[in-house]
């Protein structure tokens, strides 16, 4: 950035003032372990030039473990002269297990492996879910990495690519849950492995998995693929509940905390019992939340399958949007028809989506109707919150064939050009 | 495939670590068949199961980014109170599960004592910052985020051990470019850069300038013959809205500037679909300075937003939700933020964020 010489820091006066404070320390705790790990000492000498200048010294790069697309983010420092031990500073991504559940075991695993090939810095997690960690050259990426894949362990993904899975504590430890979060996390992740490790998707594609609405998880905006827990038929009371709820917390709290809270207005109060109008609850959890001894989600449960979120890059935010209503997760059946479904859509993204299109953006550029057809799914009334109001459509039932002998269908997405070109060879 | 004719470094597609050996035995044993949870304080959880099984679950704050040696002090706590488990959750709080009521004490005392962690993080509280690696670690930031985190939680350290101080949960995000990987919150603090990208003539070799071109939103970029007959590239400043992508594409476009870039604060996004839905995000302050290693500035408006959603919201309202009731007009003269042009979408979806009504509060 600048002209300026750049020497290496002995003292870091402004990394320092984020050593005091009640919140624990990130520098406090690199501080003391570079006396281990000299590189440690170095990364905060670089952060601190960064604090200093407002300015970054890491350059980007690729590097692959053989056989593997992703899953280490290669860094170079621009700062190597002075901070020789971190000229080479990467991270590995592996894949936590389901719910980031841990025995000490597993993680002391981890910890010895990375203690004995790198800085010795780990992130848990990353803001897709990984494991982070961080601290290894070129050399030695390729020794912790063969190690960890000894031991059980796999990298995450990277660039164009599916990416590791997230999921809320689930079944594991939650009432709420609709279905088992974890052993889906773990049966979509081993089924789709190598679309993990090797980009052959337009671009990323994240699936993050909530129990239920209150969505742990954050899969709505964060992931590509939200499957969401939901239920059928009625939700379950316990009206004895109810009303041991109502005398401790009184009626008034009832009325403004709950009743007046439902999105639907399905909840009225008949004496010390409530009244559920189940055909219009749309399952949002937060009655069940605020009554959770009261209430529960009801026996028939699966999921919501949502698509589309995504953060800003490139059209804007994405809120991900229903894609089927209801689906049941239990058998290994409903697993496959989810597979089914996950095959379908990244076979007509992948033949018409462009370089660097999310699954948002590219149902935002053919339309989702079109989207509907090229994966074989019926629309249904609960993908909108409303029909179109745009009157100019084009319907292709009734707009008659152009010339005699032209095929009465167009193709969704126009490829025949380049298809009949083919042929034609 | 035998060890002998294994090759080294060969991908092995290992999968997700199977979950059931890492879950608490009760966890384990009661599987699916939970009966209710409460929460008993900040911090502390109580899991019933439908055996009758009890399980009590303390959570602490980490700091995310951690050396080897404290990830093995939480594993010897674990050890030591919570039958050799752990869990961390999706905001980089650590979790221990109980299965006996006497450990609590000892166990928060150590959370304390040994690892410096806090003990909350629970109900209407302010939990734990998402962010991104900021200075750390990326290769495209224009500002630190472990570093904002750590003084935000400093600031706010009392909403995160308490419970019924706040109207409802406040997630907050940071991020460090205008990629945003920090992602949607109550409060997010985002990089705004105000230039376009300057294009470094010797780094253009390294890019592939196709995909350059095609990645920007606004087609704002072109291919152009250098005076040396090179093909290089141009921006149009007109349609540059400043977003960064290219940089991301090609670091030869520089689109930070350590000299011009300030930080924004968006409110009001939600994931959960309770109530009436997920939300995004709105401006709601623009102009900040980055300002390391504290942020006081970026800390002063917190403070001010959430004295006015402390004051003014109804019980179990999200950010979001507050100000759809009270209106942007309140939120403005509530904090005293100043209202701009700026605020005003200019989006091809701006027109929905209109008011087209004659919903006004006079």
């Amino acid at each position: 950035m600048s002209e300026k010489e750049i020497k290496a820091k002995t003292e870091t006066p402004m990394l320092d003032e984020l050593k005091t404070g009640p919140w624990p320390s990130f520098v406090a705790d690199l501080e003391r372990y570079s006396e281990k790990k000299p590189a440690v000492g170095q990364l905060l000498g670089q952060l601190e030039q960064s604090y200093e200048d407002r300015w970054n010294y890491w350059q980007g790069t690729v590097l692959n473990v053989d056989g593997y697309g992703g899953g280490v983010i290669a860094r170079y420092s621009e700062l190597g002269e002075q901070y020789p031990d971190i000229a080479q500073f990467h991270t590995i991504r592996v894949i936590p297990p389901p719910g980031w559940v841990y025995s000490t075991e597993k993680l002391r695993e981890l910890c010895d492996i990375w203690e004995k090939h790198s800085a010795g810095i780990m992130q848990l997690h990353g803001m897709t879910g990984d494991i982070l960690l961080l601290g290894t050259d070129n050399k030695t990426t390729f020794e912790a990495a063969e190690e960890l894949m000894e031991k059980g362990w796999d990298l995450g993904g990277s660039g164009p690519a599916l990416r590791t899975l997230a999921c809320c504590v689930g079944e594991a430890r939650c009432e709420a849950a609709c279905f088992d979060t974890m052993a889906l996390t773990k049966h979509l992740t081993d089924n789709y492995i190598s679309e993990l490790h090797r980009p052959e998707l337009p671009y990323k594609y994240k699936f993050k998995l909530s129990g239920c609405a209150n969505d742990c998880a954050a899969s709505m905006q964060r992931s590509d693929m939200p499957v969401i827990g939901t239920w059928r038929g009625a939700m379950q009371i316990n009206q004895d509940e109810v009303g041991k709820f109502i005398d401790d917390k009184g009626i008034e709290f009832v009325i403004d905390n709950v009743l007046t809270r439902c999105p639907t207005n399905c909840i009225s109060l008949k004496g010390k019992t409530i009244d559920v109008d189940n055909d219009n609850c749309v399952r949002c959890m937060h009655c069940i939340n605020v009554m959770h001894r009261a209430l529960k989600p009801g026996k028939d449960r699966g999921a919501t399958i949502l698509i589309g979120g995504k953060r800003t890059l490139k059209i804007g935010d994405t809120m991900s949007s229903v894609l089927v209503p209801f689906m049941p997760l239990k058998t290994e059946e409903d697993f496959t028809k989810l597979t089914d479904l996950i095959d379908s859509i990244w076979e007509f993204w992948g033949d018409n989506g462009l370089e660097h299109e999310r699954i948002g953006e590219f149902i935002a550029r053919v339309g989702l109707g079109t989207f509907l057809e090229g994966i074989g799914l019926e629309p249904d009334p609960q993908m909108i919150n409303q029909p179109r109001t745009s009157p100019y459509i084009k319907f292709e039932e009734l707009t008659g064939s152009k010339i005699d002998g032209e095929p009465e269908h167009n193709p969704a997405v126009s490829n025949e050009e380049g298809e009949m070109a083919e042929k034609a060879i | 495939m035998s060890v002998k004719t294994k090759k080294k470094m060969a991908p092995r597609d290992n999968g997700a670590p199977d979950h059931r050996p890492n879950l608490h035995p009760l966890m384990l044993k009661n599987y699916g068949k939970w009966d209710y949870h409460e929460k008993l304080r900040p911090g502390l959880l109580l899991y019933v199961a439908e055996s009758g099984d009890k399980l009590w679950t303390v959570r602490a704050g980490s700091p995310r980014t951690m050396s080897i040696d404290t990830v093995r002090k939480i594993c010897d706590l674990a050890d030591k109170y919570a039958q050799g488990h752990l869990r961390f959750t999706s905001r980089a709080n650590v979790e221990f599960s109980l299965a006996n009521e006497d450990d609590i004490e000892p166990l928060m005392e150590e959370i304390r004592s040994v690892l410096g962690f806090p003990i909350g993080g629970t109900g209407h509280s302010l939990s734990n910052v998402l962010h991104t690696q900021g200075w750390m670690h990326c290769n495209l930031p224009g500002t630190d985020a472990a570093g904002s985190v750590k003084s935000i939680m400093d600031q706010f350290i009392n909403e995160f051990v308490t419970d019924d101080k706040l109207p409802a949960r406040v997630k907050i995000s940071a991020s460090c470019c205008q990629i945003n990987c920090g992602g949607q919150a109550d409060i997010a603090i985002n990089v705004q850069h105000h230039h376009p990208p300057v294009i470094k003539p010797q780094g253009v070799g390294i890019c592939e300038l196709p995909k350059v071109v095609a990645i920007c939103p606004v087609a704002a970029i072109r291919p152009r013959q250098g005076d040396d007959g090179k093909t290089t590239m141009e921006v149009v400043d007109e349609k540059c809205m400043y977003c960064g992508a290219c940089h991301g594409q090609c670091p030869t476009m520089e689109i930070r500037d350590a000299n011009t870039d300030t930080l924004s604060i968006w409110i009001g996004g939600k994931n959960s679909s309770t109530r009436k839905g997920p939300s995004f995000m709105k401006l709601a302050m623009w102009g900040l300075p980055n300002n390391p290693p504290r942020w006081p500035e970026v800390g002063e408006a917190l403070q001010t937003i959430l004295d006015c959603y402390k004051s003014s919201a109804k019980q179990y309202e999200r950010m979001g939700e507050w100000i759809d009731r009270i209106g942007w007009k309140r939120f403005f003269e509530m904090t005293g933020f100043p209202f701009t042009k700026y605020h005003i979408d200019d989006s091809v979806s701006a027109r929905s964020t209109f008011n087209t009504s004659t919903h006004v509060r006079i």
